[in-house]
């Protein structure tokens, strides 16, 4: 039964004024009990207000420049009015995740589609593709550091072998799992080896990959976060890792609900670009909103 | 090629002659090697020709080699013994003479029907303007003027069959191989998608071979009816000419009483294999 928008939206709103009048209520002690001491949980106010402030420093640095931004000054951690501006932490988090998303997408197809077409190729490197995929990427994000330096590559980096696996899995299954009678009414109809890869292996190929796309690009900012947070000059990993060294509660939830606003944000224009690409596709049998 | 000829039925030669072979199976053995080792044999030395622009039927119980044989003739199966010629020339490969509808849905679903339908000339290097414009005709012709932009999922399985059905006629094929196509339909639909493939096939008669468990469908259709018998090891084990004259009706000519006299010879013939494929399976 499909329910009403509106009741819906009030009921999602709920849940929020709900848990963030728990919140309030355990923070300052208004039922005697400080169930949710500030120290550990801080308070649904000095959250909002936090965040309120980091967007209007840094809007205010960012209102004083009066020459054009260019990129290198957006990545570029000393800049005078750039620099360490949540517009920068927001900035510098996007591009890791966008880099990751397109180099682990590109390097997933292409090995995908070799994997696939080449059945030896696939059997001989099956387990050490396996291997690298029980691999905890966490791992890895150290010796990325000491390769790739402290800047956004070694972020990239993390981000993309989480995001290759994704993608190289969808697309070799897309390969393998054409459906024969199109293929063979494919042939029928006269297509030789390079009409089949772009009439038929393409096509769904990607339309495994698309239907990943949610979890392709949530693993790329997953990546671009936790390295950050390893280590960095810069991003909302670098954020959340600064204020938790210094006991900052505040700062540390603060970071938290930009991030998640960041990630819905991503996941909406996400959910944009698969309807486009998607029409071709029925509808799934419990739909989202 | 048969006019009305005498009760009782006759029946045919199988064999026309040399030259006017559209095509020509003979000895056909197909065999699948076994999960468990060993061979399975599917369909044994059988032998078909069929005259060009002749409507044949093959009819037999399920599961006998009816596609198999199908699929020997379109090059999609390559036999264990025996020789497929078409068109008088040996086949190997491929066979780029024929149009094959297929009993699944076979259209590419990431593409519209009308993009579906031009794929089929654009494939042959025409220009896509030109195919698109070619498909819309054909699209029109199979009575789906205005469905150009679905996809397949937005159409009923009757009319992912007639996108099917001009993806294949608009190349002009000489020789149609129908495997089982209307199978999946609802009865009306079947009978429906049964005049049009007759209206269709009238304007330039086609040399057609038609793969059917539907002996009524067979019968109003074809102009030869060939019978297999049970599978394994499934042979040709009967061969009628169709004597309705046509134009026909897929709908009306099952009233007639000719063609319950030919129902019922035919029928004769197939229950015991029906009732032995069935045995079998049980058994």
């Amino acid at each position: 039964m499909p329910i009403a928008r509106w009741k819906l939206l009030a009921l999602q709103a709920a849940v929020a004024i709900t848990a963030i009048a728990i919140w309030h209520i355990g923070s300052a002690g208004t039922l005697g009990v400080t169930f949710l001491p500030k120290f550990f949980f801080s308070a649904p106010w000095d959250v909002g207000a936090r965040v309120v402030k980091l967007f209007g420093d840094g809007t205010a640095r960012i209102a004083h420049c009066t020459d054009p931004l260019d990129i290198t000054r957006l990545l570029s951690t000393s800049d005078a009015c750039f620099g360490k501006t949540i517009w920068q932490h927001l900035s510098v988090t996007l591009i890791e995740g966008l880099l990751a998303f397109v180099i682990g997408s590109a390097a997933g197809i292409l090995f995908g589609f070799w994997f696939a077409r080449r059945p030896l190729v696939a059997a001989v490197f099956d387990p050490y593709i396996k291997m690298f995929n029980a691999l905890p990427r966490v791992v890895l994000a150290p010796i990325f550091m000491l390769w790739l330096g402290l800047g956004i590559w070694s972020k990239v980096a993390l981000g993309v072998t989480l995001v290759f696996f994704i993608v190289f899995f969808n697309v070799y299954q897309g390969v393998r799992e054409v459906s024969p009678v199109i293929l063979a009414n494919a042939r029928m109809l006269g297509m030789n080896d390079r009409q089949l890869f772009r009439h038929v292996y393409w096509p769904s190929a990607l339309s495994w990959m698309f239907s990943s796309l949610h979890t392709s690009v949530g693993f790329a900012i997953i990546g671009a976060v936790v390295g950050e947070y390893l280590g960095s000059a810069a991003g909302l990993g670098y954020l959340i890792q600064q204020a938790e060294g210094t006991f900052d509660v505040t700062g540390v939830f603060a970071g938290m609900v930009i991030l998640a606003a960041f990630v819905l944000g991503i996941d909406w224009v996400v959910t944009l670009v698969e309807r486009r690409l998607l029409v071709w596709k029925p509808p799934a049998a419990s739909s989202q909103t | 090629m048969d006019g009305p000829s005498d009760v009782p039925l006759r029946q045919a030669s199988g064999v026309a002659a040399p030259s006017l072979r559209a095509v020509h199976l003979a000895g056909v053995d197909v065999a699948f090697p076994e999960p468990k080792g060993g061979v399975f044999k599917a369909v044994s030395n059988a032998t078909l020709a069929v005259a060009p622009n002749e409507f044949v039927a093959i009819v037999g119980p399920t599961g006998c080699g009816k596609s198999t044989l199908l699929n020997c003739a379109a090059g999609l199966l390559k036999p264990a013994g025996g020789t497929v010629e078409i068109l008088g020339a040996p086949l190997s490969g491929l066979n780029g003479h024929a149009g094959y509808l297929f009993q699944q849905d076979a259209l590419m679903p990431w593409k519209t029907a009308l993009a579906n339908v031009a794929l089929a000339l654009e494939v042959g290097g025409v220009p896509t303007a030109e195919a698109m414009a070619r498909a819309q005709v054909w699209l029109t012709r199979v009575g789906l003027k205005s469905f150009g932009d679905r996809y397949s999922h937005q159409l009923s399985g009757g009319q992912r069959k007639r996108v099917a059905l001009a993806q294949v006629l608009i190349r002009d094929p000489k020789i149609l191989l129908m495997d089982e196509p209307f199978g999946p339909l609802d009865a009306q639909t079947r009978q429906i998608m049964g005049n049009l493939l007759l209206d269709l096939w009238a304007a330039d008669r086609k040399t057609v071979l038609f793969v059917t468990h539907d002996l009524e469908e067979a019968i109003a259709l074809a102009d030869r009816v060939v019978i297999m018998s049970a599978g394994p090891a499934a042979r040709i084990i009967g061969d009628h000419t169709i004597d309705i004259p046509r134009p026909r009706d897929a709908t009306e000519v099952r009233l007639q009483p000719r063609f319950h006299d030919i129902h019922r010879a035919i029928w004769a013939q197939l229950r015991d294999e029906v009732v032995k494929a069935y045995g079998g399976e049980v058994g």
